[in-house]
């Protein structure tokens, strides 16, 4: 017989599931939204994703062999998501080296100072973005149109976005209702058909990624459907206190990034609470972020920020909110 | 919808490759190695030497204490020694020795294959047969299990829960005896039932199993009080806590004994050795147990004699596959490797499995994704991350703090984790010190 045998405690087995499966599992969840980008901005959105997608692996590669001196990671396809993330919050005519720019921050400051995948306190996408978004307002703010098939880059035609158009009108004095009528009906919104950044239009594709994840285990209902489910009751308060002042939950639920932001976005694993319960309670506080931001904030859209400020509590979930144990003593 | 337990728990593969395979009666070795200690409690006290001529169910090691169980010889022949031997654990403990001679069993033994159905033992008879037929749990964690029927004063049982979960992959010993010896099974849930005084009983099986669910409801329409309850296949559904919890919705607070809810649990197997002890006036020496792996010739069920080497029912079952890299003591989720084919097989080996190196070498360990996979599957509610970390850093008054204890140890947190991190294997050291430290208190 083989003399060697291997001794070793309990479980003998595993599940087979990896960092790399759950990885390329979100990432097959976005294609359906990343062809449909391809498909509403054409050349500029190729351009933009990748150089997104390029820099990250780059700047993750460098930082990691040449500044850390560890073994880079680059295989487990945390920085591919990073970089398609990136390009979904970013307009299609971004310059490439404003992409190059947020690659760095994404992945040197938000996700490497803090020691890499698994470490960093902020989902490493969104630090990116906001970081451009302060630095480049007016580069970040200028969105093609979704025109279908378009070859055009730097020089695409660009319009406001729906949430942009609200609050402008809003604060101008103009009635909702008028500012209704000069928007796409809620089924385009829907289908994307509007101006906006590459990713956060396709909200039909991204609920498609959605179930993909739920049936594939990747990730479990609770962060989307509380992000998702916080909204529309809290737009829907509004929006029945005063209709002339606040727009509809179905509005809110289908412009500015809200589904990208609560399918790919909150439910980063390292950056979202470990607990079922940490999860709702994080939910509920993007949920009421991101309508408080957008309603009375000074920037039209909310999701970014909300997203980042609840990642800073997440830690905290961590430390206060237990999972429910079983058998366990109640005082 | 089926029932199961109320948090957590996973679906690992069932590779059930000895399910249609009949039990067989394995030949007695040459030579028995029967360890004293082969049940949790203190180790028996040997009570034959050197040179002393045994029988087939004489005793040759008395219980030392309540929790602990006598063992009888399983072969008949001489004492070749009494010595320290290498035992499944890889520790070298005291054995008995006996060199075979013949098959020669006590008289008092009922041999025959008839069914006894009259129960003529008083209740307090019942439990002190089943103590001196050695009888321990042997779904595997070999409880003694006279001690369990001793209800403490101030509790009161009101049902008894049969474990014929099976939730370990490719164990199927406890399918093959419901398929086989379903009547006997049956008597013995009565005797328990006498012993407890409860007028209710439940067969807990998993959906995994659909014959023995089939047969065992039928058969059970002639006992009064006994009720199948089919469960939906999750692990770890055999942990005692998550057996109650499926079947009867009850939860058994933390620290505290099944009884606390009113319930007494029993394995399958354990009511088939009561039925045997009580009936047949047989003690526990042989059982049933199951040869499996995905490369072994002829993975199927066999009733063995207790200190038979593992190296014979392997050889029953085709051999050693050349691939083979681990050596299971049970199933491959709670089960024991192995250092050596040469130890013997006791009361609660319930299987024996063999992996190959592809499937169960580990990988190896990566950072932590913080994905939260090991708190939903987690059956106790538990944070296998934290706990990992605690253990890791020595921080030993928040692992008490956070439940370390309560940890069953079944595994389906590093079975899950997607980093391939030994979550158990530093919850284990944890709970080892943390468990020192409590008794220190004391």
């Amino acid at each position: 017989m083989n003399t060697k045998v291997l001794v070793a405690p309990s479980p003998h087995i595993h599940s087979g599931d990896s960092i790399q499966k759950n990885m390329y599992g979100v990432v097959f969840a976005m294609l359906p939204a990343l062809l449909l980008s391809f498909y509403y901005f054409g050349l500029g959105s190729i351009i933009v994703t990748l150089t997104a997608v390029a820099s990250c692996y780059l700047f993750e590669f460098l930082i990691q062999k040449y500044l850390l001196h560890v073994e880079p990671t680059i295989k487990d396809g945390s920085a591919l998501i990073t970089g398609l993330l990136l390009a979904f919050n970013m307009p299609a005519n971004l310059p490439i080296w404003i992409i190059i720019i947020g690659a760095l921050v994404a992945i040197g400051i938000g996700k490497m100072t803090f020691g890499g995948l698994g470490n960093n306190v902020f989902n490493p996408a969104l630090v990116g973005r906001v970081f451009l978004l302060i630095s480049f307002p007016v580069q970040m703010t200028s969105w093609p149109k979704a025109l279908g098939f378009n070859t055009s880059y730097l020089d695409a035609e660009v319009g406001a976005t729906p949430l942009a158009i609200i609050k402008e009108g809003l604060n101008k004095g103009d009635s909702l209702t008028d500012l209704m009528a000069q928007l796409p009906s809620h089924m385009d919104l829907f289908l994307g058909n509007m101006g906006g950044s590459l990713g956060e239009v396709a909200g039909a594709a991204l609920v498609l990624g959605l179930i993909y994840m739920l049936i594939k285990k990747i990730i479990t209902w609770h962060i989307p459907v509380s992000i998702i489910g916080t909204v529309v009751i809290f737009s829907g308060i509004l929006n029945f206190s005063n209709p002339e002042a606040y727009a509809g939950p179905a509005f809110h639920l289908l412009t500015g990034g809200l589904l990208l932001g609560a399918i790919f976005m909150a439910t980063d694993y390292v950056t979202s609470p470990m607990s079922n319960k940490g999860m709702i309670i994080y939910g509920i506080g993007i949920g009421i972020l991101t309508v408080v931001i957008r309603v009375f904030g000074a920037y039209p859209e909310g999701v970014s920020f909300a997203i980042l400020i609840m990642n800073g509590f997440v830690p905290l979930i961590n430390v206060s909110i237990k999972p429910k144990r079983f058998g366990e003593k109640r005082k | 919808m089926l029932k199961t337990f109320s948090i957590g728990g996973i679906h690992p593969e069932g590779n059930k490759l000895s399910a249609k395979s009949a039990i067989q009666e394995l030949p007695i070795p040459k030579i028995a190695t029967i360890p004293i200690a082969q049940h949790i409690g203190a180790p028996a006290k040997a009570v034959v030497k050197k040179g002393d001529e045994v029988k087939v169910g004489q005793v040759i090691a008395q219980s030392s204490g309540f929790v602990s169980a006598n063992i009888h010889s399983s072969v008949s022949g001489t004492v070749f020694k009494v010595d320290d031997v290498m035992d499944a654990t890889g520790f070298r403990r005291t054995s008995i020795i006996i060199k075979v001679e013949g098959d020669e069993w006590l008289e008092n033994i009922d041999r025959s294959e008839d069914l006894v159905t009259e129960i003529t033992h008083t209740k307090e008879e019942i439990i002190k047969s089943i103590g001196d037929a050695g009888i321990v749990g042997l779904g595997g964690a070999t409880f003694p299990a006279h001690v369990k029927l001793s209800v403490p004063p101030g509790k009161t049982a009101e049902v008894l829960i049969i474990n014929a979960v099976e939730c370990e992959p490719y164990l199927t010993s406890d399918h093959r005896v419901m398929l086989e010896k379903a009547d006997q099974i049956m008597v013995g849930i009565q005797i328990l039932m006498k012993a407890l005084e409860v007028n209710r009983a439940i067969v807990g099986i998993e959906s995994n199993k659909p014959d023995a669910i089939a047969h065992m409801t039928q058969v059970a329409t002639k006992y009064s009080g006994v009720e199948v309850c089919p469960l939906k296949t999750q692990y770890p559904q055999g942990g005692e806590k998550q057996l109650i919890s499926a079947t009867l919705n009850r939860e058994v607070p933390s620290g505290a004994l099944p009884i606390e809810v009113g319930a007494v649990v029993q394995n399958v197997g354990t009511a088939f050795a009561v039925y045997e002890a009580i009936q047949k006036n047989k003690p526990l020496f042989e059982r049933v147990a199951t040869v499996t792996g995905k490369s072994l010739k002829n993975p199927s069920n066999w009733k063995f004699r207790v200190g038979t080497p593992v190296s014979d029912i392997i050889e029953a079952a085709g051999g050693l596959p050349e691939d083979t890299a681990k050596i299971v003591g049970g199933g491959p989720m709670m089960g024991k490797a192995l250092v050596s084919v040469d130890v013997p097989l006791t009361k609660g080996s319930s299987g024996l499995l063999l992996l190959a190196e592809e499937e169960t070498a580990r990988k190896a360990t990566k950072a932590c994704i913080r994905c939260g996979k090991c708190v939903s599957v987690c059956p106790m509610g538990l944070e296998p991350y934290l706990l990992m970390v605690l253990a890791d850093k020595k921080e030993y008054e928040k692992l008490e703090n956070n439940a370390v204890m309560d940890c069953i140890e079944c595994g389906s947190c590093s079975f899950t984790c997607p980093a391939t991190r030994p979550l158990l294997d530093y919850i284990r050291l944890g709970k080892g010190k943390v468990g020192q430290i409590m008794r220190a208190r004391k």
